[in-house]
């Protein structure tokens, strides 16, 4: 099969969107995403990562490129060519801007001998790496094939050759007030070095350094440019060769090439920006099994958004687990505030939105579920502009996304309805759950509400876990337990002397 | 080029750190006043007396060296002077010429190079005309060897060259540059270069040149092209730029070294001058090393005290020689602390490479002088007297090495007697163990009887001297410790009349 893409197996029209989907800002991932693209706006990444797939067979061909990436000695390949690229693509851009002819023509040549060497250090690379992915052996084939491809030969080969006869130009300078002259090199002695060497006797130690860094930005100004008129006179040859190279090199930028170097991008940017995690904090990734039906788990997994913003803090991240199987679908979480409830939700999502762009997730290990799209709903603030009320308002977002919802979505609510009486709740949340139930899609209901927990054998109830030895202290730990708010809320009593035994006792009859 | 004048393979390192307790050094032996005598009222001489007697050195023939070039200047004061004067003079031109390197340019940075190496050309000469007039007079390893890297290094041929390279760096005829094309055929490379000189008759010149010469003239309103001009420049002249600059800085390092190393030895001398103005003998001390035990003195004085008094003042001699412990009791007011100061400052002198205050001086080196006196009690101070005091003593006692020498002086005295001995009996029992010298002055008499009972071959008792009728001659003798420290005669001399 021809190479087509490191992104796509087969011929794939991505429509690309800077639109990121409904669910990104719920789930805290536009954060990650900012985070991993900030660096490399040049490539325009954003639309690959809004794009989650739906088919297990573009995901594996994902997973297994990235496999390959993970030898650290080709990711550096990779690193490599995409930095001789850029700089490139920086002479080419240069060149554009410049005036004066042969200042133009040299940055072109510039940009033409970058982009050979990246090319020919790629496919050195290529040849000697041992690569299993589907995409990196079929761009091993493209680009030794282009490589050896005429085209290429004389672009490379030309371009060298008009550089060595211009670096060969060697050219004096005579400056003089208001006037200079130039001329050959004619072997003329070094002079500074003659007055180092003169004083060295009186060196003592090491000496300040009065070179002055002088400004070296590109550009010529129009005394450069007369002087560069002189030196083309000198030596007319190498300028001809170099005015016959950009007649026969009109263009050379490989399209293929150039996709690539932004695609892989995708994948450079994504590992770059956990590889800080694992080394520093030494939290897991994986790449998830693909579940062929609705059966998911995950072990030791966590939000990776919270993990990027705990990065440089010493606050150590609670792993959790998660698992559905035979009837199960919805995990129903509840427990005290402030316990990472909602972390645990925004995991259970952000885990199957990464696995489907082909990813590794946040975890040990994953079987996670392919799905269509990921509906959530959390708190929103009052609208005052919004004429209904928040009952009605949280009513009508459900309904939305009720509509929405097939047996291949995944739903994340998180504590709807707390703006309503507890009876009310408990029955409008009833009336959710056998909805979403009967539509037999996955996902993590966090409520207030013990009563749903045990609603069907399709849900599973998971608890905060407060810590045995002071109750008041948050584990971050979500466990699969039956839930009962009591054990907590009678810790809590007593850590404040409010259990009957002690306000019998502070209030003494 | 090495001054080499303190040490005789090293320059003088006037930024080494000074003892941690040299603030206590300081006060208790009124090394100021030491300080001033060599400096006569110069700050840069204060700070190297300062620095050079609170740091002195431990090697016996670095100490010899030192005192060597040191009679060297006693004997021809004159031309120490003269060549001090040179850094001197150097940096006063500095000063007055506004010569420095300030300039942010490489063009404006070689010409000020350029000046300050025209000025030092001036006083290397005057360097090189002392050398050659007076070399002779001088017989310590450390000047012969510093005339003789005078006259060597700068001879006539030398100032010849750097003469040279001064018109030279004036480019009077231009800026010859060379230059390579980098990337978008951009100049780089920039090396200034030395014009060929010209070879053979004209003719042969004319036709030997091969490349053509394309030149360009400037609009005089061409102020963009004159600048970009300007900058190619300093490109070109950037490191001989920092060559001259780093030369220059060279050069006065080396005016900066003479300086310092010359200027303790001018301490030297004014102290040297003051104390024989004033009939006080001085003496080179005969150096021994540390692992030796010796303290054998005639004549010897606090030279503090005779500074300040401006007179003649009382003198002790005694021999120590194999005696680790010397314990000073008797009478109060008799001239114990003044001895015992005189002890420390004799020593840290001897260290420093300098003459002693005494007619005939030796004593080993030691590998410290540390003071532990007794302090006036501070207002603010929370802890009492007593935990202050050990405190001090267990900052010392961090920093003691064997062969160190610890003065004390009424120490552990702010407690009852019994008490008082005992803590110093523990003390000074561990650093007599620990191979550490002591001096001890003290009025406690359970402490030096209990020494004195046991009779210890290595300690010897001084006491201060009251004759019979009261009086103090202020001297220290051999003699055993007394249950009284006639503590009543001084409160009779104060009180007496009144009381009468």
């Amino acid at each position: 099969m021809p190479f087509h893409s490191i992104l796509f197996e087969k011929e794939t029209v991505l429509q690309e969107t800077n639109q990121p989907p409904a669910c990104l800002g719920d789930l805290n991932l536009d954060q990650v995403i900012d985070a991993v693209t900030a660096k490399k706006e040049e490539y325009d990444l954003k639309p690959f990562f809004y794009a989650p797939l739906a088919d297990a067979e573009i995901i594996r061909y994902r997973q297994e490129i990235g496999r390959d990436l993970q030898n650290p000695a080709w990711m550096a390949q990779v690193k490599a060519f995409a930095e001789q690229m850029a700089s490139a693509r920086r002479s080419l851009k240069l060149s554009e801007k410049l005036d004066y002819e042969y200042h133009k023509k040299g940055w072109y040549l510039e940009a033409a001998l970058t982009y050979c060497r990246a090319v020919g250090s790629l496919a050195e690379a290529l040849q000697a790496t041992s690569l299993q992915s589907r995409g990196f052996q079929g761009l091993r084939e493209y680009v030794l094939g282009y490589v050896h491809s005429p085209v290429f030969r004389a672009l490379d080969e030309e371009a060298r050759r008009v550089r060595a006869g211009l670096a060969d130009v060697k050219y004096n300078i005579l400056i003089q007030s208001g006037r200079f002259s130039v001329r050959k090199y004619e072997d003329e002695a070094d002079y500074s070095l003659e007055v180092e060497k003169t004083f060295a006797k009186f060196k003592q130690g090491a000496a300040k350094d009065y070179r002055v860094s002088l400004y070296t930005g590109k550009g010529m100004n129009h005394i450069e440019a007369q002087i560069l008129n002189f030196v083309v006179r000198l030596y007319p040859e190498p300028f001809a060769a170099l005015d016959a190279f950009c007649e026969h090199h009109p263009a050379f930028l490989d399209e293929p090439l150039a996709a690539f170097d932004r695609e892989v991008q995708f994948y450079v940017s994504y590992f770059d920006s956990i590889a800080a995690l694992q080394e520093e904090k030494g939290l897991p990734f994986c790449f998830p099994a693909i579940s062929a039906g609705r059966e998911v788990e995950a072990r030791q997994a966590f939000d990776l958004a919270l993990a990027g913003s705990l990065r440089f803090e010493a606050t150590p991240l609670i792993l959790n687990d998660f698992e559905l199987s035979g009837a199960e679908r919805i995990i129903v979480v509840t427990g005290p505030n402030q316990g990472g409830k909602t972390t645990f939700a925004r995991m259970f999502a952000q885990l199957h939105y990464l696995a489907a762009l082909g990813l590794p997730v946040p975890g040990r290990s994953a079987r996670l579920a392919l799905f269509d799209r990921i509906l959530t709903h959390f708190e929103r603030q009052e609208d005052i502009r919004s004429l209904r009320g928040k009952l009605q308002d949280d009513l009508v977002r459900i309904h939305d996304l009720l509509a929405q919802a097939t047996p291949r979505s995944i739903v994340i609510l998180n504590e709807i309805f707390s703006s309503t009486t507890l009876k009310d709740a408990l029955f409008l949340s009833q009336a959710i759950m056998t909805r979403l139930l009967e539509l037999d899609a996955l996902g993590v209901w966090v409520t207030f509400l013990d009563e749903l927990a045990s609603f069907s054998e399709k849900t599973v109830s998971m608890v905060s876990a407060v810590s045995p030895e002071n109750p008041a202290e948050r584990t971050f730990r979500i466990v699969r337990r039956p839930a009962d708010g009591l054990a907590y809320a009678l810790s809590l009593a007593e850590k404040h002397r409010l259990t009957r035994g002690d306000i019998l006792e502070r209030i003494r009859p | 080029m090495n001054v080499f004048l303190m040490y005789p393979d090293r320059d003088y390192d006037p930024r080494a750190p000074l003892p941690v307790n040299e603030a206590d050094l300081t006060q208790d032996l009124a090394l100021g006043t030491l300080f001033q005598a060599m400096a006569q009222g110069d700050k840069f001489l204060f700070e190297t007396a300062r620095q050079a007697i609170l740091t002195g050195v431990e090697d016996l023939e670095a100490l010899r060296y030192r005192q060597e070039v040191l009679k060297d200047c006693l004997k021809n004061p004159a031309v120490v002077r003269a060549l001090y004067q040179i850094p001197i003079d150097s940096i006063q031109n500095k000063q007055r010429h506004w010569l420095g390197i300030f300039s942010r340019y490489p063009a404006g940075i070689l010409s000020s190079a350029v000046e300050m190496l025209e000025m030092f050309v001036g006083l290397l000469r005057r360097l090189r005309q002392i050398a050659a007039e007076h070399a002779d007079d001088f017989e310590s390893a450390g000047f012969r060897r510093f005339f003789a890297m005078i006259e060597q290094e700068l001879d006539e041929a030398y100032f010849a060259e750097i003469e040279a390279h001064l018109r030279q760096l004036r480019f009077r005829d231009g800026v010859l540059v060379s230059a390579e094309l980098g990337a978008g055929n951009e100049g780089t490379n920039y090396v200034l270069r030395k014009p060929n000189p010209p070879e053979g008759p004209l003719v042969k010149r004319l036709l030997k040149r091969k490349s053509p010469v394309y030149s360009y003239t400037l609009h005089p309103r061409d102020d963009h092209g004159a600048r970009a001009l300007g900058e190619l420049r300093d490109r070109g002249l950037n490191l001989v730029a920092n060559a001259a600059a780093q030369s220059a800085d060279h050069i006065d390092g080396f005016l900066t070294t003479l300086r310092q190393e010359l200027a303790f030895y001018i301490g030297g001398l004014n102290l040297y001058e003051q104390l024989t103005g004033l009939g006080q003998p001085v003496a080179f001390p005969e150096a021994r090393p540390s692992e030796e035990r010796r303290h054998d003195f005639h004549g010897l004085y606090d030279v503090c005290l005779a500074l300040t008094m401006k007179k003649r003042v009382v003198s002790n001699e005694g021999n120590a020689d194999g005696k680790d412990l010397v314990m000073i009791t008797g009478a109060n007011q008799g001239g114990k602390s003044t001895f015992l100061r005189s002890i420390g400052l004799a020593q840290v002198m001897m260290q420093a490479g300098l003459f002693v205050p005494a007619e005939r001086f030796t004593a080993n080196l030691c590998s410290g002088v540390f003071t532990h006196y007794r302090r006036e009690e501070d207002a603010s101070m929370k802890s009492g007297k007593l935990d202050e005091e050990l405190k001090r003593m267990s900052e010392i006692v961090d920093h003691l090495r064997p062969h160190a020498l610890v003065l004390f002086n009424e120490s552990f005295a702010a407690t009852n007697e019994r008490e008082g001995s005992e803590i110093a009996r523990q003390v000074v029992d561990a650093l007599l163990e620990r191979r550490i010298k002591v001096f001890f002055v003290t009025h406690q008499y359970e402490l030096a009887h209990g020494y004195y009972a046991r009779a210890l071959p290595n300690a010897l008792f001084l006491r201060a001297e009251r004759q019979a009728d009261g009086s103090r001659t202020y001297k220290v003798r051999p003699g055993e410790p007394l249950p009284t420290s006639h503590g009543e005669d001084v409160y009779r001399k104060v009180f007496g009349r009144q009381e009468a």
